[in-house]
């Protein structure tokens, strides 16, 4: 998602999934759709059907999309980025992009200072000792006359971002992308000619994208790649258009908004760092500025961070938040440098880190709520070896998982003997999804509110109260003993009706958030904005001085005074475009599409009538809840009102290995990088120096490999369900029919595939769906198998982990384990 | 009599046809898009679901399909077939299940009476009460579709959940399906439907795109669009099926000697046993 | 073959016999087919728990709810009404009642000790005291209140925590509080991975 909100100012599905039935064009591409969100999916088929929309699959895999799709073209797993720059080079040549869409709501007319040079595979501010770039080095030209940026409408200054795009891509051929990609040329031209068909007012086109692009070393370039993609053809805010991010947890958007990660607090506050000391020290760094004074100005929307950052202070520490205290900013944990997860494991292996100079310790105990890490993370024998280490271990789920139990691990593991591990386990028996209310945010940003259906079985407790009874017995055992940093232990507000089991629906009004005190009108001092003790409406209410609270200023207006939004369930779309307005609650402020001012043009006429976001109506915005100020005139405020320049990036200088993407391979890579031989992965991607963490070479394992999902099962979960195991009854490896043939594998034998890390072994599953690829003029072969296997789970159906394989190896932006790319070797079992 | 019950239009070794003709009404069928076909088996474990068939005994052989063939704990199957086309891959699914012939093979194969119906809007069905498990009816269907269950010594097949169809619901495979490829209706709203799919696909790609509603059994209840019409057989499905002669032999020959009842009843027996031998059964996988 | 002749000849005789005495009646011209088992149970409207498309599902318990009754889920099925799946479930959604109602579903706290091999039963009041007592013993020991640069940070760098991202919203915030109380540095969620 941090490509997104380089691009385009918020990290989530810009669309909807019924809104895929607007669309004239569906690439499908670092995605399966009809594999991984069936459901969703049918919105694609419904556009074939209704407005003979053009299905695209982009796959290393012929898949279950690709079976229905009107265009299928293979690719080589992990060189998307070559690809989608060939597209946007060949939308430049042809001319087939929405020009006066880029030139009003992108920043290609915005001039770029001259430190930023591309040379060789290696951007400018290039520090080779640490692998890190320093981003200052791609800034904007700024006028110091006007303090303003340097804009050039023409898109003819050889500095504009236009220009730089023109040059960066134009190495990138239909030549060049059969030549890396392995796809070609005239499935690649096909292909581009499509997508680019909807570079214009007239049609409109959406991407679908998940994990086949997320997982990769550069994983959030490929993103990038589409998003500016999009931009170019002016597909971003319009119904039928956008970049769709398919999430693939029924609540990975929720928890990425609800702080799930150690970066961000709730509502993608930044969690400090250290050296922020003080709140005003901290709201000064997050709070952005904009030099934006030309055509039209930006809406800036950050600048209001610091009212959501007080009033999430006066949510997480109720009374002992004061003016005078920071509103309790010192007792938050501050951090030093990633916490992420490869170093939770990496450090957690070595039993220490290293942090701001100083030698700390490392985890030595672990919580999991809902999480089989041991399934989940690259390179499992790694990460058996790290739990070996822990002190304790906690592990809250419905079923036994193979993180559960790790200490009796299948030998091949590599773990201690069961004997030898010290560390404490914990089984708690949780609750599943019927068995509690509350909502969950799906993909597309709607939070739903679901009712209990019955009580948890006999024996196990919902997670909410598992997690407050643990708090509160900690909680006691500081009231008590005292301790280090007790007060922050302490001073966390808990004022739940029943704390041992919080309500939802109170923790939801709590997120929405209150008036602590009586709020005046600032243009009519005898009028209140909000009674003290009012629930919230609108993110214009929120207050800096610790008057409102609010728990994620993102979901303000999911629980007002009219009740809770996310139970609607009016089946009311007057657009007739699939919004759904009544129905649950979208964030941010119920809109359905973002960033759908730049659905219309500068005078605020929809590009295509038929397929209307929001137009102006000479007063105010209508149609969808408008991504602007409601009554703001056309050309008042740019469209991208999150981002400080107010227009959508095709050169984003806020990503860690570059403004523009660039080819790289993968990691483990199975061929030179054909552009920059010398550089041949990411320059800035990182990988770990443990014993456990060995990397293969091409020559030793020749073959590509990808893992992936099936449609009959969900990550490591319904592994426990027999109608399920029923449906994929054994672990598989997808295999190429003219390789199985060159090694005499049968369908149906057993193979062996090896990396750098181990072993395992498989059924092999014959197919014409992998083809033979030419690379660079040479032979390379794929394969692929899927991940929902592993040693816990039904006895028929327990087989190898397909993280057995992968390795630690993670894109810089994200810290994403590499698992769509790496390498293995092939053999008969 | 039970409020669900409807009107039977035929029923198995019994003299006449039994609709009263004081009701009119309409055949329903299922439309099979194969064209938008994901071969996710939402359907597969829907029908599952809602008529309570325990999992079946599977085995990873090489391929997506879950079964080779139809089981009695499992009446509906994806059939997955992967076919070079003019040079392209073509990765075909067709969901496979009891037909709903309008000419029933099974109910004119069937020797007991009552065993296999065909209700007033075209449904056919087993009827368990009145199964003896005999497997004649796995002879007359010119789908391989009904399996006889050891669990339960009868016949086994789709009934196009007419639990939920007399009570105006559509089938659960139907309801499940994620991309709609699947629909639910009158058979002439769906043929309606199936046309028109036809032509769109003749516009875009797939000259001989087809609709599969075989006239050798006189129309089936399920109406299947395959875009290759003129390769049946990609998708697992016959060409020109017809009742086999054996059974029109049985039902034109024998079955009128069954006006006496007694008589007919034995040589009914006799002539099964001495024409078709004991019967073997494959496993109930 | 659970059929023997005897039977086969007595139900056809039976059969036929009946039908060439009455004709067609009515009685005879309907069959009863298998009932419509859904026709009262509790319906709750719900969210499918597996991808992020969020199918609107029907959970069917038995029994209206009443005092006596203990609901159990029979069946579920797509919610009509919801806009987006307009009550279509994918393999996974369908088979939810299974997912429920799983006879492996955990129903009793355990705890495996240092070096055991086996899990041993445990009370919730135990667990929760051990869990806590762990807690506190880890962060009183690894609790960094300034860092090697003399900076406050509050960090508890003893423990991790880790969560999916099927739980609610709610939980989630409840999680952030937790965290943020025990100042827990290394946290990740399947939305990483």
């Amino acid at each position: 998602m941090a490509s997104l909100a380089a691009t385009f100012g918020r990290g989530a599905m810009t669309n909807g999934w019924v809104d895929i039935k607007n669309a004239d064009v569906v690439l499908c591409m670092g995605g399966n759709p009809a594999e991984n969100h069936p459901c969703g999916f049918k919105w694609a088929i419904e556009a074939k059907k209704t407005r003979n929309a053009k299905l695209i699959s982009v796959d290393p895999r012929f898949t279950r999309t690709s079976a229905v799709a009107d265009l299928y073209s293979p690719i080589r797993a992990g060189t998307d980025i070559a690809y989608l720059l060939g597209i946007i080079r060949y939308a430049i040549e042809t001319k087939r992009f929405h020009e006066d869409y880029v030139k009003l709501h992108t920043n290609a007319p915005y001039v770029i200072a001259d430190k930023f040079a591309f040379d060789e595979g290696i951007f400018s501010g290039f520090d080779a000792g640490k692998g890190e770039y320093d981003k200052t080095a791609w800034a904007y030209e700024g006028d110091p006359k006007s303090k303003s940026y340097v804009v050039d409408e023409t898109l003819e200054n050889p500095r504009c971002v236009f220009q730089l795009l023109k040059k960066h891509v134009d190495r990138y051929t239909p030549e060049m992308v059969e030549k890396i990609c392995g796809t070609p040329k005239e499935t690649f031209l096909k292909v581009a000619e499509v997508v680019t068909s909807t570079g214009n007012a007239q049609r409109v086109g959406t991407i679908l994208y998940a994990l086949g692009w997320t997982q990769h070393s550069v994983g959030v370039q490929m993103i990038r790649c589409g998003a500016m993609l999009q931009l170019l053809l002016g597909n971003v805010g319009r119904p039928g258009g956008g970049v769709n991010a398919l999430r693939g947890h029924s609540n990975i958007q929720g928890a990425t908004d609800m702080a799930g990660t150690f970066e961000i607090l709730p509502g993608y506050l930044k969690t400090p760092s250290a050296p922020l000391q003080t709140l005003k020290d901290y709201l000064e760094g997050a709070t952005p500025t904009t030099l934006n004074k030309q055509a039209w100005a930006s809406m800036n929307y950050w600048q209001n961070y610091p009212k959501f950052m007080v009033s999430l202070l006066k949510s997480a520490y109720g009374k002992n938040a004061t003016k005078e205290n920071d509103f309790g900013y010192s007792w938050l944990p501050k951090v030093d440098g990633n916490y992420s997860w490869m170093y939770i494991f990496d450090d957690m292996y070595r039993g220490s880190s290293m942090r701001a100079g100083g030698k700390e310790p490392g985890p030595e105990g672990l919580v999991t709520f809902g999480m089989n890490p041991v399934g989940i993370g690259p390179n499992s024998k790694k990460m058996i070896s790290a739990l070996a280490k822990l002190k304790w271990l906690v592990v809250v789920e419905n079923y036994e998982i193979e993180t559960a139990i790790f200490w009796k691990a299948p030998k091949e593991y590599g773990g201690p003997e069961t004997a030898k591990i010290q560390t404490e386990v914990y089984q708690l028996p949780a609750s599943g999804f019927a068995e509690k209310d509350g909502t969950f945010t799906n993909s597309a940003r709607w939070l739903q509110w679901k009712w209990k259906a019955l009580d948890p079985p006999n024996g196990s407790k919902t997670d909410q109260e598992i997690l407050a009874r643990i708090f509160l017995a900690v909680r006691e055992l500081y009231k008590k003993e005292g301790g280090p940093g007790a007060e922050n232990v302490l001073n966390v507000a808990w004022n739940y009706t029943n704390p041992a089991a919080p309500d939802l629906g109170e923790v939801l009004k709590e997120i929405n958030g209150k008036a602590i005190t009586d709020i005046p009108d600032p243009k009519d001092k005898t009028k209140l904005i909000r009674a003290a003790g009012q629930q919230l409406e609108n993110f214009g209410q929120l207050q800096d001085d610790g008057s409102t609270l609010c728990g994620n200023w993102l979901h303000l207006g999911v629980y007002t005074e009219a009740g809770n939004m996310a139970q609607r369930r009016s089946p009311a779309d007057p657009t007739g475009l699939g919004m759904f307005h009544q129905w649950g609650f979208s964030w941010p402020a119920n809109r359905r599409i973002m960033y759908n001012r730049a659905s219309a043009d500068k005078d605020g006429n929809p590009w295509d009538p038929t397929r209307v976001g929001i137009k102006w109506n000479g007063e105010k915005w209508v149609g969808d809840v408008p991504d602007i100020k409601p009554d703001s005139k056309p050309g008042e405020y740019g469209a991208f009102i999150m981002n400080p320049e107010g227009v959508g990036r095709l050169f984003a200088p806020a990503l860690n290995d570059g403004p523009f993407p660039e080819h790289y391979e993968s990691v483990e890579a199975p061929v030179d990088n054909v552009l920059h031989p010398k550089v041949t992965s990411s320059p800035v991607t990182k990988k770990f120096s443990s014993d456990k963490d060995v990397y293969g070479k091409k020559e030793d394992f020749p073959i590509v490999c990808t893992t992936y999902r099936l449609t009959e099962h969900y990550h490591y979960w319904t592994q426990h369900t027999k109608v399920l195991t029923q449906l994929q009854p054994g672990f598989f490896v997808e295999i190429p029919d003219v390789l199985a043939q060159q090694k005499g594998i049968a369908n149906g034998s057993k193979v062996k595939v090896s990396s750098a890390r181990g072993s395992i072994e498989g059924v092999a599953m014959v197919t014409k769906r992998l083809r033979p690829m030419k690379v660079d003029g040479k032979e390379l072969w794929q394969i692929g198998f899927p991940l929902h296997w592993g040693f816990a789970g039904l006895p028929e159906h327990t087989g190898p982990l397909a993280n057995f394989l992968t390795p630690s190896a993670m894109d810089p932006n994200t810290w994403t384990p590499e698992f769509k790319t790496f390498l293995v070797k092939l053999e008969k079992a | 009599m039970s409020v669900h019950s409807l009107e039977i239009r035929r029923s198995s070794a019994s003299l006449l046809g039994g609709a009263t003709g004081m009701r009119a009404l309409p055949d329903v069928a299922k439309y099979v898009d194969t064209s938008t076909c994901i071969g996710c088996k939402a359907c597969e474990v829907a029908c599952q679901e809602w008529n309570d068939l325990a999992p079946v005994a599977t085995h990873q052989v090489g391929t997506y399909q879950t079964l080779p063939t139809l089981d009695a704990g499992f009446w509906n199957l994806i059939r997955f077939d992967e076919r070079e086309v003019d040079g392209g891959l073509k990765w075909l699914m067709r969901k496979d299940q009891c037909m709903h012939c309008a000419e029933p093979g099974c109910l004119e194969a069937c020797p007991a009476p009552g065993a296999i119906v065909q209700y007033a809007n075209g449904i056919v069905d087993v009827n368990p009460d009145n199964c003896i498990g005999c497997g004649y009816c796995e002879t007359g269907c010119p789908f391989d579709v009904p399996r006889f269950s050891a669990k339960t010594g009868k016949m086994a097949k789709c009934t196009l959940c007419v639990d939920r169809v007399s009570v105006g619901l559509e089938p659960a495979c139907i309801k499940a399906c994620p991309t709609g490829c699947l629909h639910f209706g009158t058979k002439e709203d769906m043929v309606a439907l199936g046309s028109a799919r036809v032509a769109q696909l003749k516009a875009n790609g797939f000259p001989q795109a087809a609709l599969y509603d075989p006239q050798g059994v006189g129309g089936t209840g399920v109406v299947t669009v395959l875009g290759f019409g003129d390769h049946p057989e990609w998708y697992g499905l016959a060409a020109n099926p017809h009742v086999p002669l054996g059974v029109k032999l049985w039902k034109n020959i024998l079955r009128p000697i069954g006006l006496i009842a007694i008589f007919g009843a034995l040589i009914g027996t006799v002539g099964h046993y001495f024409t078709y031998g004991k019967k073997e059964y494959r496993e109930e996988a | 073959m659970g059929l023997t002749r005897r039977t086969f000849v007595k139900a056809g005789t039976a059969g036929v016999g009946g039908a060439v005495a009455l004709g067609f009646d009515l009685k005879e011209a309907r069959a009863e087919m298998r009932a419509f088992k859904i026709s009262r149970t509790t319906e709750t409207r719900s969210t499918c728990p597996y991808c992020a498309v969020s199918c609107g599902v029907i959970i069917h318990t038995l029994g209206d709810k009443a005092k006596n009754a203990t609901p159990s889920v029979v069946h579920v099925e797509g919610d009509p009404d919801h806009p987006i799946n307009r009550g279509t479930l994918c393999p996974k959604g369908s088979t939810l009642r299974d997912d429920i109602n799983n006879p492996n579903r955990l129903t009793s706290p355990k705890v495996r000790r240092p070096g055991s091999d086996k899990w041993e039963d445990i009370s919730w009041d135990a667990a929760i005291a051990g869990i806590a007592k762990h807690i506190k013993e880890t962060r009183d020991k690894c609790f960094v209140e300034k860092n090697a640069k003399g900076q406050v940070v509050n960090r508890n760098p003893g423990m991790a925590m880790i969560g999916g991202c099927t739980d609610t919203n709610e939980f989630n915030f409840l999680q952030w509080k937790f965290i943020t109380a025990l100042g827990v540095p290394y946290r990740d969620s399947q939305a990483r991975v």
